[in-house]
């Protein structure tokens, strides 16, 4: 066991349901600093509710966690961004009708003090902090890569843009926990692997990484342990190796017996050699996580 | 290019003050008087717009914070208690106070938005006018639907604005100073809300309009910064209806109606969300508008007919209607919208569509 100073942020038995439904089960799991933690599960089996606990967006019914040595059962989202835990959405929420730089600027509201006495006297410390404003802000988006289209409103920017616009303006708030629900989602085999060497790159500045994603080779090659749920419960956990050989894994994402598991020929798969999980693709319209 | 914006900020200036000489001259006293009362609307107009056209947070109730600094007014500097404490003592209270109540009712809807937003903001501005209604009993603190007369003017030490001076052989009336008096106070409310839109808050506000949930999980207390912007935009109201009950001279729950607080709506709905020189422009046209209908059908109708067939009074609302639909036909986003706000109304470009809070509204 690691211990407990090196986890970022540790669930314990974390229950949540919707009226009848269990969307999360008992669930505990801890994520290292500095690691890039995947999520995956078929649809539904309560990825994105973990996210929403975990960023405050949903109370818990049962559990708790604890995020950096402080312990949470209820949140409001705000003051775990303020703690530390940013976050990209499923289906991309960025401010569309706000600039590229204007929406990582709001990501710096966190960060910055400025309040109704400096915006109107804009004296000599409410202008030196709206000055490192909008320099962070371009920072970030030449770190993402997007810095071309700083003036050109989110709702403009091509899908990929938008995800990397949502990282960056998650990074402007200066995250210890970096959480992503399927930034690959739509991404072409290009900006995938573009995607991948930000990730690394998030990575490399210290920033610990959680990941919800589909893409299972992107899972396979990027994180260092990997989280599997099924139907609101932890099914496995470990290095992506373990996990994907793991027959509960294999019998929730290919629905069969573990015995009947074939060895990457069946008709799922779209490439046999990266193994059963890897033939798992997500159907267009997919939601719930 | 400096030069040229000082020299255009320069001819600005000197038409704003020369313009109550000039209204004067053309359509007579009746007009400034008119004139005030845009100033007061403007005010007005520009307190919803930061709740309405920033934040985004729709308030049908908002005249309720005219009612309650315009009352402040009247009960602190009339005879109704005998009290008359001086304008500089009263207007900053009357804001104070209104601030207060913005809160009061902000506090409650935190969790309400769009319609549901809309009706409590309704039931509230309705129960302030009917509690002012009906506090002539048991004790009677504001006098029921007879209002509150005799208001003290509004003065500056020995200086009445409700006087007339002669200046260098220049008359100028009490709507005339009433004019500059409000000018001020409007400039320094345009002055605060582009100070404040062009600023941290304001993308906060900006950024709660576009998605709140997005907002929080960037670690905006939307809590606090909705209760600002209700805060701020009351406040604007409470200093407006300061102004309104030492102008008017005589203050009733009348005067705030539903009706009144559709009308400011209609301005800052009209004029431009969110963009302080629309809601100005709103403010001017839904004042002068109706008044110049006013004045003018009943000659019209005189002259094509021969006779008044339709009363000039019922004649303006239809018009006023006709022409609230024309403008959202037409300019759905107003007559002179904000950069931002013409964008979300640009139906072609919506590449991304948002999706609706059911995050939210799942957690509840």
């Amino acid at each position: 066991m690691t211990p407990p100073s090196n986890r970022l942020l540790e669930l314990t038995n974390v229950g949540k349901h919707f009226g009848g439904v269990t969307a999360l089960a008992d669930v505990s799991l801890h994520i290292h600093r500095g690691d890039i933690y995947g999520l995956i599960g078929p649809n539904g089996a309560g990825k994105t509710t973990l996210f929403n606990v975990v960023t405050g967006l949903y109370q818990l019914d049962s559990g708790g966690f604890q995020f950096a040595g402080q312990s949470y059962t209820r949140c409001k989202p705000h003051l775990l961004a303020q703690a530390g835990i940013a976050r990209t959405f499923q289906n991309i929420r960025l401010f569309a009708n706000m600039s590229a730089l204007e929406n990582i600027m709001v990501g710096r509201h966190l960060r910055t003090r400025t309040g109704i006495w400096g915006a109107l006297t804009r004296n000599a410390a409410a202008r030196a902090e709206e000055r490192a404003t909008v320099q962070r802000a371009r920072e970030l988006l030449d770190y993402v890569g997007i810095s071309a289209a700083h003036q050109t409103l989110a709702k403009h920017l091509s899908y990929g843009e938008q995800r990397r616009l949502e990282i960056a303006r998650a990074l402007a708030t200066e995250p210890k926990l970096l959480a992503l629900d399927e930034p690959a989602a739509g991404m072409n085999a290009t900006e995938t692997v573009a995607l991948k060497a930000l990730l690394q790159k998030i990575r490399a500045s210290g920033i610990t990484i959680l990941l919800i994603e589909h893409d299972v080779k992107l899972i396979m090659g990027l994180c260092d342990r990997v989280a599997v749920l099924d139907y609101g419960k932890k099914i496995a956990e470990g290095a992506p190796e373990e996990v994907r050989r793991d027959p509960a894994v294999i019998a929730a994402y290919l629905g069969g017996e573990t015995t009947e598991a074939p060895d990457g020929t069946t008709s799922h798969s779209t490439k046999p050699a990266s193994g059963q999980v890897a033939g798992y693709r997500p159907q267009a319209g997919e939601g719930l996580g | 290019m400096k030069l040229h914006r000082s020299s255009g900020h320069l001819t600005l200036a000197i038409a704003l003050l020369a313009l109550p000489f000039i209204i004067d001259a053309l359509f007579g006293h009746g007009w400034v008087r008119i004139a005030d009362f845009a100033l007061l609307y403007i005010m007005l107009a520009l307190g919803l717009n930061i709740v309405v056209g920033y934040a985004g947070l729709l308030d049908l109730g908002y005249i309720a914070f005219f009612a309650v600094g315009a009352y402040t007014y009247a009960l602190l500097g009339s005879p109704q208690f005998g009290l008359h404490w001086p304008m500089y003592v009263v207007l900053p209270l009357g804001a104070l106070i209104a601030c207060g109540f913005g809160v009061l009712l902000g506090a409650p809807t935190l969790k309400l938005r769009g319609d549901y937003l809309a009706i409590v903001t309704l039931g509230f501005g309705e129960i302030i006018r009917i509690f002012l209604n009906n506090l002539n009993a048991p004790v009677n603190i504001t006098n029921g639907p007879q209002g509150i007369s005799a208001i003290d003017p509004l003065q500056i030490g020995g200086f009445s604005f409700g006087s007339s001076y002669e200046w260098l052989g220049l008359r100028v009336d009490d709507v005339h100073l009433h004019y500059y008096l409000f000018l001020g106070f409007t400039l320094l409310v345009i002055f605060v809300s582009r100070r404040l839109e062009d600023s941290r808050i304001g993308r906060a506000w900006v950024a709660i309009r576009e998605d709140e949930v997005a907002a929080s999980a960037m670690g905006i207390n939307t809590r606090n910064i909705k209760l600002l912007a209700f805060a701020m935009g009351a406040t604007f109201g409470g200093i407006s209806g300061g102004l309104f009950a030492g102008f008017q001279g005589f203050v009733s729950p009348e005067s705030f109606s539903l009706m009144e607080s559709i009308m400011v709506l209609c301005m800052v709905v009209l004029g431009g969300m969110g963009n302080v020189g629309g809601v100005v422009l709103g403010g001017v046209l839904l004042v002068a508008l109706p008044e110049l209908f006013r004045n003018a059908a009943g000659p019209v109708q005189q002259m094509l007919l021969g006779k008044v067939v339709v009363d000039p009074e019922s004649l303006r609302m239809l018009m006023f209607g006709l022409a609230l639909i024309l403008v959202m036909l037409w300019r759905p986003a107003g007559i002179w919208p904000s950069t931002q706000r013409r964008r979300e109304f640009d139906a072609d470009d919506s590449v991304l569509h948002q999706e609706q809070e059911t995050v939210y509204d799942a957690s509840k």
